[in-house]
C-alpha cells in the first residue's frame, strides 16, 4: 500500500488532468447537445492542435500556453467552417451516417498527420517543464497547474457565454427544441456553427495544455475520442457540467488506477466504469432522464 | 411459410420465364466465378495475397453487415470477436497442440457466448443507437487491455504460431501455400454469402428488417424482437470469429494492441458501408473497392520509390466520405443499375 501522501498526490494531479479531460469533452458535449451529432473526430482534432502546438514550438519557440489563445481561434474558425459549409448538410442524416461520416474525417485528419509529421512520437521541452509547486506533503507539476488554470478559464468563459450572451442563450434554445428556435427565427444553421467553432475551440485550448503532459502521435486520436465519449456517458450526454464532472472523474480514477493497481490498468478502469454506466445508468451521473 | 409462400411462388415464375435481367446476373456470376476461381493460377503471390486480404475484409463486412445492414444494430467492436477467434484457436494449437480444425469450434463457442452475453445485456437494459456501438467499443478495448495482461497467451509481446513448411500443403494442420488460405477464405466468403442469401428469404430476414426499420412496431406486430436481435449479434459474432481463426493460421502473430484495436474494427465496418449497407454483394464490392484502391496506391507508390505509412488508410478515409456524401446508399446499388442486375436494398 502506497502511502498517504502518493495516494494524495496522485488524486491531486489525477484531479489536474480531469479538468482538462473535461475541458476536451465539453467540446464533445457541446456539438452532441446542442447539433445531436456524434462527433468521431474529437480525438484527431485534438490531436491536430496538439501538432500545431509543436509546430509553433519548433518554428517560433512559442510556449504553447501562449499560442493557446491563436490555435483555439483558428479551430474556432475551422469548426464553424466546416459545420457551415460541410456538415450542416448531413445533419437530418440519420445518425449512423452522421457516426460514419466523422469517422472518414477523423481517418483522413490522423492519416495526413502521419503523412506529414511521420510515425514518431513529438513533445514541447520548455525550461519549467519539470519543475514544480509545493504545497505541504503535495508536489504539483507546474504545467499540469497551468494545464489546469488553462482550462477552468476556458471553461469559465463557456459557461458565461452560454448563460450571459444573446447567442448564448440561442444556443441553448436550439438545444433545447430545434423547431421551436427555428420557428421563433433563430438562424439555427449559424448557431449550429457557432456551437461547433465552441467544440473545436475548447477542444484546441486542451490540446495546448495536454501538449506538455503527453507525447503527441498521429494515432492519438482514436484513443482520445473515446475518452471523452467516456466522460460525457460518464457525466450525461448533452450535459455540460455532467462533462467537467466526469473530467475529474476519470482523471482521479485513472491517476489511483495507475498508482495502486499498475499503469497500464488506467483506461481498463475507464472502460469499466462506461460499461457499468451505459447499463445502469445511461443518462449519466447528471442527466435528467433517458432521452 | 406463409410470408414466403407468395414471394417464393413470384420467384418460380421469373425463374420459369428467364428474364434476360436473369440471365445478365448469371452470366455475371459466371464470369466473376471464373475468374475468382482461376485467380491464383495465372496471378502472381502478391496479388493472391492482396485478393486474400479483400476475401477477408468481405467475409467479416458480411458478418457485420448482418448485424447492422440487416438488423439495424450497430457494433464498432467487431474486433473483439476477430481477437478472441484468434487467440481461441492459437492458444490451443500452441500450448497444447490442438490443430485449427478443434480450435475453430472454440473459437464458435467462445464468440457466440461472448456475443450473446454482451447482446443479452445490452438489449435487456435497452441500449441502442450511440450507445450500444460504444459499449462494443468498450468490451472490445476491454478485452484489448485483458489480454495485454495476459502472460499465458504472450501479453503485449505477442503470440507467435509455429510455422511450418509453407511449400507444403497440410490441410489438417491448415498449413500450405498461399493459394490454400486464399481458397479457403474463397470458401469462407461464398459460405456466407449462400448463408445471408438464405436467411434473407427466411423468417429470420423479414424479422431483421423489420426491427431496423421500426423496432416497436415489430413489437407490436409479435416478434420477439430480443431473441432476433440476439439472434443475429451471435451469428455474426461466431462468423467473425471463424474469421479470427483464420487470421491467426494465416499471420501467424497475434499482438492484443493490434487485434483488438478500435482500428480494425473500423476497418470491417468500412467495407459494407461503402458498399453497401444492408444489401447482400455490398461488402463483397466494398472490400474490393477499398483494396484495389488502397493497396492499389501503395504499390504505385512503393514502386515509384516512395514509401509513406498511411496513404491506404487515408485512401480509405476519402472513399468513405465521398460514398457517405455522394452514394448513401453505397456503391453496389448503382453499380447493379449499370450491369442490369437487381439490386434493391434487402
Amino acid at each position: 500500500m502506497p502511502a498517504l501522501s502518493h495516494v494524495a498526490n496522485a488524486v491531486v494531479s489525477g484531479m489536474l488532468t480531469g479538468t482538462v479531460y473535461g475541458l476536451m469533452a465539453l467540446g464533445l458535449s457541446a456539438i452532441f447537445g446542442v447539433i445531436r451529432l456524434v462527433n468521431f473526430a474529437h480525438g484527431e482534432l485534438m490531436t491536430l492542435a496538439m501538432y500545431a502546438a509543436v509546430a509553433v514550438f519548433q518554428g517560433l519557440a512559442l510556449d504553447p500556453f501562449l499560442t493557446m489563445t491563436a490555435v483555439a481561434l483558428a479551430f474556432g474558425g475551422l469548426g464553424y467552417a466546416l459545420q457551415r459549409g460541410f456538415i450542416n448538410r448531413f445533419v437530418h442524416r440519420a445518425e449512423h451516417a452522421q457516426m460514419l461520416l466523422m469517422i472518414s474525417l477523423a481517418i483522413i485528419i490522423g492519416n495526413l498527420l502521419l503523412l506529414g509529421f511521420g510515425p514518431d512520437a513529438r513533445n514541447v521541452q520548455t525550461s519549467y517543464q519539470l519543475d514544480s509547486f509545493e504545497l505541504g506533503p503535495l508536489l504539483l507539476d507546474k504545467v499540469r497547474v497551468f494545464a489546469a488554470a488553462a482550462a477552468i478559464v476556458t471553461t469559465g468563459l463557456l459557461a458565461a457565454f452560454f448563460r450571459f450572451t444573446l447567442t448564448g442563450k440561442a444556443i441553448r434554445a436550439c438545444a433545447d427544441n430545434p423547431v421551436g428556435a427555428r420557428v421563433a427565427g433563430l438562424p439555427v444553421a449559424h448557431l449550429y456553427a457557432v456551437t461547433f467553432g465552441i467544440g473545436a475551440g475548447s477542444v484546441a485550448v486542451a490540446g495546448c495544455a495536454m501538449v506538455q503532459l503527453i507525447d503527441v502521435t498521429p494515432g492519438l486520436g482514436p484513443s482520445y475520442t473515446l475518452l471523452a465519449f467516456i466522460i460525457v456517458i460518464v457525466g450525461g450526454l448533452g450535459s455540460m457540467v455532467g462533462a467537467l464532472l466526469g473530467g475529474l472523474v476519470i482523471g482521479v480514477s485513472e491517476a489511483l488506477a495507475g498508482l495502486l493497481i499498475a499503469p497500464s490498468a488506467k483506461s481498463m478502469v475507464s472502460f469499466g466504469l462506461l460499461v457499468l454506466l451505459l447499463l445502469a445508468r445511461p443518462q449519466g451521473l447528471m442527466g435528467a432522464g433517458r432521452r | 411459410m406463409s410470408p414466403e409462400g407468395g414471394a417464393g411462388a413470384a420467384l418460380t415464375d421469373r425463374r420459369a420465364s428467364r428474364s434476360p435481367e436473369d440471365r445478365r446476373r448469371l452470366a455475371l456470376m459466371v464470369a466473376v466465378g471464373a475468374v475468382v476461381l482461376a485467380l491464383p493460377l495465372f496471378g502472381s503471390s502478391y496479388l493472391v495475397s492482396v485478393a486474400t486480404l479483400a476475401l477477408y475484409l468481405a467475409y467479416t463486412g458480411q458478418a457485420w453487415n448482418l448485424m447492422m445492414g440487416f438488423a439495424g444494430q450497430l457494433s464498432l467492436g467487431h474486433s473483439l470477436y476477430v481477437g478472441l477467434g484468434a487467440y481461441a484457436a492459437a492458444g490451443l494449437f500452441s500450448h497444447f497442440g490442438v490443430g485449427p480444425w478443434a480450435g475453430v469450434w472454440l473459437a464458435v463457442v467462445l464468440c457466440g457466448a461472448v456475443g450473446a452475453f454482451i447482446g443479452w445485456l445490452a438489449f435487456r437494459l435497452k441500449v441502442s443507437g450511440v450507445q450500444l456501438s460504444l459499449l462494443t467499443v468498450a468490451f472490445a478495448e476491454l478485452a484489448r487491455i485483458g489480454f495485454d495482461h495476459l502472460e499465458w497467451l504472450g501479453g503485449p509481446g505477442g503470440l507467435f504460431l509455429r510455422v511450418g513448411d509453407r511449400s507444403q500443403l497440410d490441410l489438417l494442420a491448415f498449413r500450405g501455400p498461399p493459394a490454400m488460405y486464399y481458397y479457403a477464405m474463397l470458401g469462407l466468403c461464398a459460405a456466407a454469402l449462400g448463408l445471408c442469401a438464405l436467411l434473407l428469404r427466411r423468417r429470420a430476414g423479414y424479422y431483421w428488417r423489420a426491427i431496423r426499420e421500426d423496432e416497436v412496431a415489430a413489437q407490436a406486430l409479435g416478434i420477439d424482437t430480443l431473441r432476433w436481435k440476439l439472434f443475429a449479434v451471435v451469428l455474426s459474432s461466431t462468423m467473425t470469429g471463424v474469421a479470427g481463426v483464420f487470421f491467426a493460421f494465416y499471420n501467424n502473430s497475434l499482438f492484443p494492441e493490434q487485434i483488438f484495436s478500435f482500428g480494425r474494427s473500423i476497418e470491417i465496418v468500412l467495407g459494407p458501408v461503402i458498399g453497401g449497407l444492408g444489401t447482400l454483394f455490398g461488402p463483397v464490392v466494398g472490400a474490393v473497392t477499398l483494396v484495389l484502391l488502397g493497396d492499389g496506391a501503395t504499390e504505385v507508390l512503393t514502386r515509384a520509390g516512395i514509401d509513406v505509412p498511411g496513404v491506404r488508410q487515408a485512401i480509405h478515409g476519402v472513399v468513405l466520405l465521398i460514398v457517405t456524401i455522394y452514394l448513401p446508399n453505397g456503391l453496389w446499388p448503382p453499380l447493379a443499375r449499370r450491369l442490369g442486375v437487381r439490386s434493391a436494398r434487402l
